[in-house]
């Protein structure tokens, strides 16, 4: 009996040996076993995040915490400061989303130009002949760049901002610009009849300029000359205007701001918090973004240069039609992440009451709300979407540069 | 292909066991006599009610509410850590249970008690919502702000009680809104806004902090109702019991006349009934509370009665000066009124 159990009990020890090593035959097929552990990978993460999904909804409920985006029709009852769009009291949640989403964007987009003008200016100026002017654009750089943005944004906002007049003694330029403590006050202009003319005739002649520009460039192509391209355009943009302006009598008229009360009213304003979030971002990503240039036009071989010179092309050209052009190779992806941080950085806008989308709808809303985690991930989305289309145009613009090897 | 080991993927499967074993944590009691510390959430610096002084010390109104917690469970009002928090972060961080009762000025409204998983425990300082200027404006009454801007802290309700006010009388405003009190009294003191307003005790504790101080007035104007008091999470009963009666202690040693100074004769020789159910000599005691039965006269011994904490921290003997008005007692004018401890 025993022995016989015992043969039974071998036997079928046997195959399950013969099984698993079957088994591990199969799996030790590269292909098997990598497709085995992705898919087993993919399960874990999805099984993780719908734990920590499950586990916080669950915890909510527990703690009488209200949770939905329901909060997102109902009255927010708060001010903002600054809003792009129609926004007051009365508006909605959902409406302080896309205030904030605005002004972040706002800023974000003012701050990318500035910062990539000023940055090209100071990239180019680090490897000029000029030893002053190389000197200064790198010692701003090394101060900009070496500087916490918080410092920087702080610095604006309270030293240099605070030194500027109460609204009664504001500094101004005639009767039309006012500057003081509150921001920048300027004449908003109210498009009369006739305006629309205007802009029809203003993108008309946006478009004259473009095909202006196409045919210049094959006329070169097949003659060799240039044509005088610059001051056409300029021709093209200003006459068909100024002809409008005259025959409809100024299709625009000026409201002016004037102290009344406290402050000044009417006109358009540009609010300190603005103008120092704006400045601390741009003068802090350029000094970055100047580097990125300096190593990108020392990145194209020298004997371009030589070469170039040796054709006849004068030195502006050789800038512009010959290293420029090489050097945005190395720039662009590197300009990519410093777009990304600057976006990201606009978010130390709460420190300064700048009413962005982390301080309306992260940090005023979700605090009348109380409802984190929805605001949070809200707001996280935001950021996601925004740097990824980013990115998303810089691959395509980096895609039309690279080099293309024939 | 990269090598995955046995020993990561069972980490990863540990986590997730982890993870899905997470829930709501225990009793708050148990769980602070645990860890020997209580630790509150208290604002990041306002005078009078919870601010460092020069050596570093948490000084002030809600700070004596953490003290005298901390003395009725552990017989110690030293056993506090605080934790700093601004006005957006404070519901999250109870919520979380990162700290285990708030104590931070905070305004007792319906959408937070209900909505948030929160409990107000009662109203330790009856306050309303005010206005700050400067003086050389010549401005005597909130009506006369039409147009004017506001310096505001973010995440309060004087946010929501401005708007409010000012769509009630028809009159613009416009707000600049700062993530600390801090700032914003800066950016009221640079000028960027004509007015500072919040809840007007915290402007006289704001005030203190001015170069000038005297240079700004506060407007008599009070907008708005604004109960503020300690804060625990919801469904947790016996520590919302424990923390609402540390303060009822103090209130009943106010109206029986027992301070931290008489506290030691009162509980040798008085006859008063009330007294002695009050300093732990009668009555259940601590019982009831699961607190040992020495637990208000610790609160009383250590932290004094509400009357010595408002007078030391806010009141005459303070920088502040704010008069006891709606704070005082309910037998002498004011709403301050608990139930008896019996």
């Amino acid at each position: 009996m025993e022995g016989r159990g015992h043969s039974v009990c071998s036997a079928y020890a046997l195959t399950v040996m013969e099984r698993s090593e079957n088994m591990m035959r199969w799996l030790n097929q590269g292909r098997n076993r990598a497709l085995v552990f992705q898919v087993a990978l993919m399960l874990g993460t999805m099984l993780f995040f719908f734990l920590i999904g499950a586990n916080a909804l669950s915890n909510l409920e527990q703690q009488g915490i209200t949770s939905g985006f329901a909060f997102l029709s109902q009255k927010a009852g708060f001010g903002i400061i600054q809003t792009l769009i129609d926004y007051n009291e009365s508006s909605t949640y959902g409406r302080t989303f896309l205030v904030g989403l605005l002004n972040t964007i706002l800023v974000s987009a003012l701050g990318i130009i500035g910062a990539t003008v000023l940055g090209f200016i100071v990239g180019i100026a680090r490897i000029s002949s000029n030893w002053l002017i190389a000197k200064l654009a790198a010692l701003y750089i090394e101060i900009f760049r070496n500087l916490p943005l918080l410092l920087q944004v702080f610095f604006w906002y309270f030293a240099v901002l605070r030194s500027l007049p109460l609204p009664r003694n504001s500094l101004h330029i005639g009767d039309w610009i006012f500057l003081n403590i509150r921001g920048v006050y300027m004449p908003r202009p109210l498009p009369d009849l006739g305006f629309t003319l205007l802009v029809i005739g203003f993108f008309t002649s946006l478009v004259a300029i473009g095909i202006l520009f196409f045919w210049a460039r094959k006329y070169q192509e097949k003659t060799g000359k240039e044509l005088p391209v610059f001051p056409l355009s300029l021709a093209i943009l200003v006459v068909p205007i100024m002809i409008i302006w005259c025959t409809t009598g100024g299709p625009l008229h000026w409201e002016y701001p004037s102290l009344q009360g406290l402050n000044f009213k009417g006109g358009m304003t540009v609010i300190p918090e603005l103008a120092a979030l704006l400045l601390a971002l741009t003068v802090y990503t350029a000094s970055f973004i100047a580097e990125i240039v300096r190593s990108g036009i020392q990145s194209v071989n020298h004997a371009q240069t030589e070469a170039a010179r040796a054709l006849g092309l004068a030195q502006r050209k050789i800038l512009r039609l010959v290293v420029i052009p090489q050097a945005m190779r190395v720039v662009i992806p590197q300009m990519t992440s410093q777009y990304l941080n600057l976006i990201k950085n606009s978010s130390l806008a709460a420190a300064i009451g700048y009413p962005d989308l982390v301080a309306v709808f992260a940090g005023t809303s979700l605090n009348q709300t109380g409802q984190a985690i929805e605001i949070i991930a809200m707001t996280m989305a935001v950021y996601l979407t925004l740097n990824l289309t980013t990115s998303w145009l810089m691959n395509k613009y980096n895609a039309r540069v690279l080099l293309q090897e024939l | 292909m990269k090598k995955y080991s046995i020993s990561t993927i069972s980490s990863i499967v540990t986590c997730l066991l982890m993870l899905s074993g997470f829930s709501v944590q225990a009793g708050t009691l148990d769980e602070v006599k645990k860890r020997g510390t209580l630790v509150c959430g208290v604002s990041t610096g306002l005078p009078g009610f919870s601010s460092t002084d020069e050596k570093g010390h948490w000084k002030g109104l809600d700070v004596d509410g953490c003290r005298a917690i901390a003395a009725a469970v552990f017989g110690d009002a030293n056993k506090v850590k605080y934790a700093p928090l601004n006005a957006k972060e404070r519901f999250t961080a109870l919520q979380s249970g990162e700290i285990d009762v708030l104590v931070r000025g905070t305004t007792w409204t319906k959408h937070r008690d209900t909505a948030l998983g929160l409990n107000f425990v009662g109203v330790n300082y009856y306050d309303g919502q005010g206005f700050m200027v400067p003086k050389k404006l010549g401005i005597t009454s909130a009506k006369e702000l039409d147009g004017a801007i506001f310096c505001i802290h973010a995440g309060t309700t004087s946010e929501l009680n401005l708007a409010d006010y000012f769509a009630k009388n028809n009159m613009k405003y416009d707000a600049v809104v700062f993530d600390t009190h801090d700032q914003a009294a800066k950016g009221f003191e640079a000028g960027r806004c004509d007015c500072l307003t919040s809840d007007q005790s915290q402007l006289y504790a704001l005030r203190t902090q001015l170069s000038k101080p005297y240079d700004a007035v506060i407007l008599k104007e009070i907008i708005s109702k604004e109960p503020l008091g300690p804060v625990v999470r919801q469904g947790d009963d016996a520590w919302f019991n424990v923390v609402r009666w540390t303060f009822f202690a103090m209130i009943n040693a106010d109206e029986l006349g027992v301070t931290s100074a008489n506290v030691d004769a009162m509980k040798r020789r008085s006859v008063n009934p009330a007294i002695r159910r009050l300093v732990g000599l009668d009555g259940d005691k601590g019982q009831s509370l699961d607190l040992p039965d020495d637990w208000s006269y610790q609160v009383i011994k250590q932290v004094g009665n509400y009357a010595e904490v408002f007078e030391r921290n806010v009141g005459k003997g303070s920088a502040l000066r704010i008069r006891r008005g709606l704070n005082a007692l309910w037998k002498d004018g004011g709403i301050q009124y608990a139930p008896p401890m019996r």
